[in-house]
């Protein structure tokens, strides 16, 4: 899918030089992803970390911050110097604007948000493989211009931060019984009276087979509304 | 029965195609053959069908649980008074476990079947009755007084993401009642494990001095073979213990803890060709190997660790092995196909149930892990008995080239 539009634009780039700032194709780069392409669900890219750092919302929500970060400067950066990277060292060039990008994030995170940094621990260096962002230099940036790279890392990495974020309030509603936000901390909301009842903690929510399960249930409703994306076999 | 297949053939107007309940055909084609053995005939292909179907064939299995399942519902009740020191007749007893194990197994087959109800109205395919066979087991493999919520949690966890969404009844890729029994162990481990769940001592009654509850398994944790019973008694003699894990009078999950009765099960299902004996014979083997190997191993090198010191035709009878070999090990959907496959499937679930169960004591039920990772491996079993035997002919066919 991905492909096929890169292809498409390059065509429509020389036969219109001019198109409105937001054209209905712009829109599309930033809301495909977070559907009908969605990197996780679709694409099944970037999974690792949607098993890994799914427990709590608010590591959830940081990580993605720091894919949309990523991923948006990295991809105008790589649409910049698309006509100057020899195509032969590429990927190595690619590293490296990821790399830089991340150790940034990653300082900020211990600066700023200690305890959230050291729960995520190596994950945040991790994003350097996230096959999401990689993808998206190669298949994206590499060849169109600043603005719809841009829209296209916003969107990609919004489409990944949605999933991340689902996934990361049903574990902690029903593995912890409490939903906790960046800056804030865990709020248990669960009443006491519940427990007494005999309600409890669906600690199989914790463990990382369950984020697979959440993960597949999303992929299960996405393809029962929309059959397009069912395989043929 | 001609009562009833007059019936059914009066409402079945309304069920066929046009009918007024037209969507509904699963449910009423699902009662029609339950009742009758149906009438199809076969139109293209082979014409040549087995005797007995797919219903009739589950229902055998339910059969062959029944010995176990009364013997859990007398030990139920047998075990709970005893912990009390309190005198019961036998008929207390059989109503106390009654009382306990009906609940449970109305809420398995309701939340279970409500499910494939609706997956085949649905998929509007008709209604299989693999579950007829899960839906029992279930209850059987229960501690006595988990909840009844947990119970339906988990059935409808394992009827969905173990059957459903992999096409149904006949595509399931683990066991299903194994799945539900896991998925508690995991999710509410304070219902599944530890030594006070597997009696129940709810209730106005408290138990006796010395009571602990645990469970042979728990006991061998820390004690080695040196078995007591409820009331915290050291039997007698090794054999003692023995027979009272294999008559059964043992706490356990509901329906596992006698092996005599399961042994009568297996009797039933092998002489009717229902279940592998290949299966259940070579994971005993492989569970005896095991064990045997603790025995030989265990005070020369590990002499801190009782548990290798536990013999191995205790290891046999005590906890769940011989009952999940016996009757979650046989599923002929997720167990290996091929005949050399199911030789060393079976001899895998019985090595690794044993060796799970005493090298990791936070597992104390070895054989719930060994079956589902053995249900994981059969396809690749399979394959490679299958490949082994294309290359052995094909190695056959060049020497005979050749020569």
């Amino acid at each position: 899918m991905s492909t096929e539009t890169l292809e498409k634009e390059a065509v429509q780039d020389v036969a219109v030089p001019k198109e409105p700032l937001f054209s209905a194709k712009n829109k599309r780069l930033l809301t495909d992803p977070l559907d009908d392409d969605n990197p996780i669900t679709v694409q099944v890219l970037g999974i690792c970390s949607a098993l890994a750092i799914t427990v709590q919302v608010q590591q959830a929500v940081v990580m993605s911050l720091s894919v949309v970060f990523v991923m948006l400067f990295g991809n105008m950066i790589i649409s910049v110097f698309r006509n100057v990277i020899p195509s032969r060292i590429r990927i190595i060039v690619q590293l490296v604007v990821v790399a830089a990008l991340v150790i940034l994030v990653n300082e900020i995170l211990k600066a700023f948000l200690p305890d959230i940094s050291e729960r995520l621990s190596v994950f945040v260096g991790l994003i350097i493989t996230n096959c999401i962002i990689m993808g998206r230099f190669e298949a994206f940036a590499m060849g169109n211009k600043v603005f719809p790279s841009a829209l296209d890392g916003i969107g990609n990495a919004m489409g990944y931060a949605w999933i991340l974020v689902a996934v990361a309030v049903a574990r902690e509603v029903f593995g912890s019984g409490a939903i906790s936000f960046p800056g804030v901390g865990q709020i248990k909301f669960v009443p006491e009276g519940f427990f007494e009842f005999g309600y409890m903690n669906n600690n199989l929510m914790i463990l990382p087979p369950m984020a697979l399960i959440v993960v597949g249930i999303i992929i299960w409703v996405q393809r029962a509304r929309n059959r397009k994306l069912i395989e043929e076999n | 029965m001609k009562a009833v297949d007059n019936l059914l053939g009066k409402v079945r107007p309304a069920f066929e195609k046009g009918g007024k309940l037209e969507k509904y055909w699963p449910m009423y084609d699902a009662l029609e053959t339950f009742a009758f053995v149906p009438d199809h005939t076969t139109k293209t292909g082979a014409h040549v069908r087995d005797a007995i179907d797919m219903k009739r064939t589950m229902f055998l299995v339910i059969l062959a649980m029944v010995p176990a399942l009364l013997f859990g519902v007398y030990n139920l009740g047998y075990q709970h008074f005893a912990a009390m020191g309190v005198d019961a007749t036998f008929l207390e007893m059989a109503l106390f476990g009654f009382g306990k194990l009906i609940p449970l197994i109305i809420v398995s087959y309701g939340v279970g079947l409500g499910i494939e109800f609706i997956f085949c109205i649905k998929k509007g395919h008709a209604i299989y009755e693999g579950f007829l066979v899960s839906g029992m087991l279930i209850p059987l493999i229960m501690p006595v007084d988990v909840p009844l919520w947990m119970v339906g949690v988990a059935t409808a966890f394992s009827v969905i993401f173990v059957k459903e969404v992999f096409g149904g009844t006949g595509m399931n890729i683990l066991n299903v009642a194994l799945t539900a029994r896991a998925f508690i162990f995991f999710a509410y481990p304070t219902e599944m494990s530890g030594n006070k769940v597997w009696i129940s001592t709810t209730g106005d009654r408290t138990p006796v001095d010395g009571y602990t509850g645990e469970t042979l398994l728990g006991q061998a944790v820390e004690k080695g073979a040196a078995f007591t019973d409820v009331t915290g008694q050291a039997y007698a003699s090794a054999a003692d213990s023995f027979m009272a894990s294999f008559i059964g009078l043992i706490p356990g999950s509901i329906g596992e803890t006698s092996a005599l009765a399961i042994l009568i099960g297996a009797a039933m299902l092998i002489f009717t060709g229902v279940a592998s004996w290949r299966i259940i014979l070579w994971g005993i083997l492989g569970g005896a190997v095991m064990g045997f190997i603790f025995n030989l191993i265990g005070p020369a090198y590990f002499p801190e660790n009782l548990y290798l010191q536990v013999p191995w035709w205790q290891q046999l009878v005590m906890g769940g092995f011989l009952f999940g070999v016996v009757f979650m090990a046989t599923d002929p959907v997720s167990a290996a196909q091929t005949t050399r496959g199911k030789v060393i499937y079976g001899f895998l679930i019985g090595l690794l149930g044993i060796l799970i169960r005493v090298v990791n004591p936070a597992y104390p039920e070895g054989i719930m892990m060994a079956i589902l990772f053995m249900n994981v491996m059969a396809p690749t079993v399979d394959h490679y008995v299958v490949q082994g035997n294309i290359n052995k002919r094909l190695k056959r066919f060049k020497t005979v080239k050749a020569a």
